[in-house]
């Protein structure tokens, strides 16, 4: 069923939540990879509080629906979902990246509580998740799949072998999410390695795949819906996104990859993504 | 530029290690026209890519694909050129080691491997990327030379003296905060050789990296202490100076190790099997990580956390000055 308007607003108004307190986070720990964080927010949010079945109560369920974050370096914006959504204690995020905190820039999965995977290292997280969903088959559960991964991360020739192989064995229970903010670290993706046309690659694989605006609800609710009706082969949705999404002195600037934020900057970000939001939501 | 040197830097104690490096592999570009440079989406991080301003025609971004980087460097050396190959450590080492291995040290190509954010360097990112496995993995792969430095001079040195050095070379570089050891750069550094950083008899301590730091700051606290501990910058882990270690077995007779690295596998290990094959007991300890992936925190919390910062190796020393050592007149023969 498609998101109502009232859905999409509560939708909306959690995605400012989570920008706010990327920002607040990236201040209190000297820096965090900001920029993807930002641009994955929005199918982090549609997922986590519309779309998972999962209880952050019993993060352990064994039939909960997963969700690997292939580009961990958005972690500092999964954890600030995570903790949001119930899974621990906000207040543990002030001490992100400190020394012996559980949390640091990519999160892992024996500390950190609604975290099905260690990521970190592009290039795993799809294997993993093509091996979540083949292994929901072979023990006759129902719980879905859903990982994210970066465009730059598409460069990993481990993307492509887990790729085939979903394709091969036609894993509906598999949907893949590439954020698509057309940047890497050095630059934008298309001047480093080509990666176009994506869909075509993933559709050359046996892949179903759908192109959206990945800050746009509406879209991003009726694509997880048609991934989730697709059968005989997983499914991949490119969410055509803006790295640094909702503050302006970031969108689109490959050098908020990673980057910190004095009270200044800080300030300056949060009424940037407060006016975003303002005019969003009327 | 000093005499004899292929490279210089203003305020080298000020750069850290990886900014050093790319100054050098420019200079170094002027050299050897036959230098390219290859990098998988790090060129801002690793300090490649002031080589790639300066040559872009020599410089190839390969996007987020490391095993390819390191098939494609052997390829680039079999057609005549002297690639040198930069990424993060844990990519290298773990990533994609067969490639290094395969591709590389096993066809003995002319390729010079730069890592860095070595060891605990990236200390907030997580185990995902740090790496303590590096020594333990390129030590193991026959015809690799393996180079860790002290210091962001050192570094600039192993730079310059791996591109006259045949084969493959694995050079570990960390982030590199902290203070240099070395003032200037012609203290006689080469390849192999070991650096005596001060002379002592008591106790020797073997380091590489940024333990030669904290070994030197350790051994000015134990002078105060009135012992005499010598400090070994061990900066090529293979081949290994085994003069320099059976020479600090005989003169002290108790050796500690220091490496940011798991104590499994690395310069101890190294060390270690050097002075059993010398037939030469010693009191020995091996400083490092312990057989356990990294918490996350800052650098310097993490080597206190595992007791190889100066605080830890003292604390290390004197368990060893309290061991009785027999002394042993036939010694010299037992070998
Ligand atoms: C295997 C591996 N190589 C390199 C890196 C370093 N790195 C971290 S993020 C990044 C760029 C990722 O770009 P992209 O996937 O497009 O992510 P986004 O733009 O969404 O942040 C790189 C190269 C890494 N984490 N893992």
């Amino acid at each position: 069923m498609p998101l109502t308007r009232e859905e999409i607003r509560g939708l909306t108004k959690k995605a400012w939540d989570i920008r706010r307190a990327i920002i607040e986070t990236t201040f209190t720990c000297g820096g965090s990879h900001i920029g993807g964080s930002l641009s994955q927010t929005d199918v982090l949010v549609a997922l986590y509080y519309r779309y998972l079945n999962i209880d952050p109560a019993r993060p352990g369920w064994e039939d909960r629906d997963r969700f690997i974050l292939s580009k961990g370096h958005g972690g500092i914006g999964w954890a600030s979902v995570l903790g949001d959504r119930g899974y621990f204690d906000k207040a543990l995020l002030k001490d992100f990246n400190k020394t012996g905190s559980p949390f640091g820039m990519h999160l892992d999965s024996l500390k950190v509580k609604g975290c099905d995977a260690s990521t970190g290292s592009l290039g795993h997280g799809l294997a993993i998740a093509v091996g979540l969903a083949i292994g929901a088959r072979l023990t006759g559960k129902g719980f879905r799949t859903y990982v994210m991964m970066g465009d730059g991360e598409l460069c990993e020739g481990t993307i492509w072998e887990a790729a085939i192989l979903a394709g091969h064995r036609k894993l509906d229970n598999l949907t893949a999410f590439v954020d698509r903010n057309g940047l890497m670290i050095d630059g934008p993706t298309e001047q480093i390695t080509t990666l176009e046309p994506i869909d075509e690659k993933f559709k050359a694989f046996g892949w179903e795949a759908l192109t959206i605006d990945g800050h746009d609800f509406a879209q991003i609710g009726e694509a997880i819906e048609q991934a989730q009706a697709v059968r005989g082969k997983p499914c991949v949705i490119i969410c055509k996104t803006v790295k640094g999404k909702g503050v302006d002195l970031m969108e689109n600037k490959a050098p908020w990859h990673y980057g910190g934020l004095n009270s200044d900057l800080r300030d300056q970000a949060l009424a940037s993504v407060d006016r975003h939001y303002r005019e969003l939501l009327g | 530029m000093a005499e004899g040197m292929t490279w210089s830097v203003t305020d080298g104690d000020k750069l850290t290690q990886a900014e050093i490096y790319g100054e050098v592999l420019s200079q170094l570009g002027d050299r050897y026209p036959d230098l390219v440079a290859i990098t998988a989406d790090l060129a801002s991080s690793t300090k490649i890519g002031r080589f790639g301003k300066k040559f872009p025609d020599r410089f190839i971004n390969v996007g987020i694909a490391e095993n390819s980087m390191f098939g494609m460097a052997a390829g680039l050396a079999q057609a005549g050129l002297r690639p040198v190959v930069s990424t993060f450590a844990a990519f290298t080492a773990l990533r994609s080691a067969e490639q290094v291995r395969t591709d590389i040290c096993y066809q003995n190509l002319n390729v010079k491997i730069i890592s860095t954010h070595a060891g605990i360097s990236f200390g907030q990112a997580g185990s995902t990327h740090h790496c303590t496995e590096d020594l333990a993995v390129m030590r193991s792969f026959a015809n690799m030379t393996v180079i860790v430095p002290a210091d962001g001079i050192e570094t600039g040195n192993a730079v310059a003296a791996a591109m006259e050095w045949p084969g493959p070379v694995y050079i570990r570089v960390g982030r590199g905060f902290e203070p240099p050891v070395n003032k200037t750069q012609d203290y006689g550094f080469a390849i192999g050789r070991a650096i005596t950083m001060r002379e002592g008899t008591d106790l020797a301590i073997i380091a590489c990296g940024v333990g030669v730091l904290q070994a030197v700051r350790a051994a000015e606290i134990l002078k105060a202490q009135g012992l005499s501990v010598r400090v070994i910058n061990m900066h090529t882990v293979k081949p290994i100076d085994r003069d320099a270690i059976i020479e600090a077995v005989k003169d002290t007779r108790r050796i500690v190790t220091v490496e940011e690295h798991n104590v499994v596998g690395g310069l101890g290990s190294a060390v270690a099997e050097v002075i059993v094959e010398s037939g030469r007991a010693c009191a020995f300890r091996r400083l490092g990580v312990p057989d356990c992936y990294s918490i996350v925190g800052y650098p310097e919390d993490l080597y206190h956390h595992y007791r190889f910062d100066a605080d830890g190796i003292v604390e290390t020393v004197g368990e060893l000055m309290r061991l009785e050592i027999e002394e042993d007149e036939d010694w010299e023969d037992e070998a």
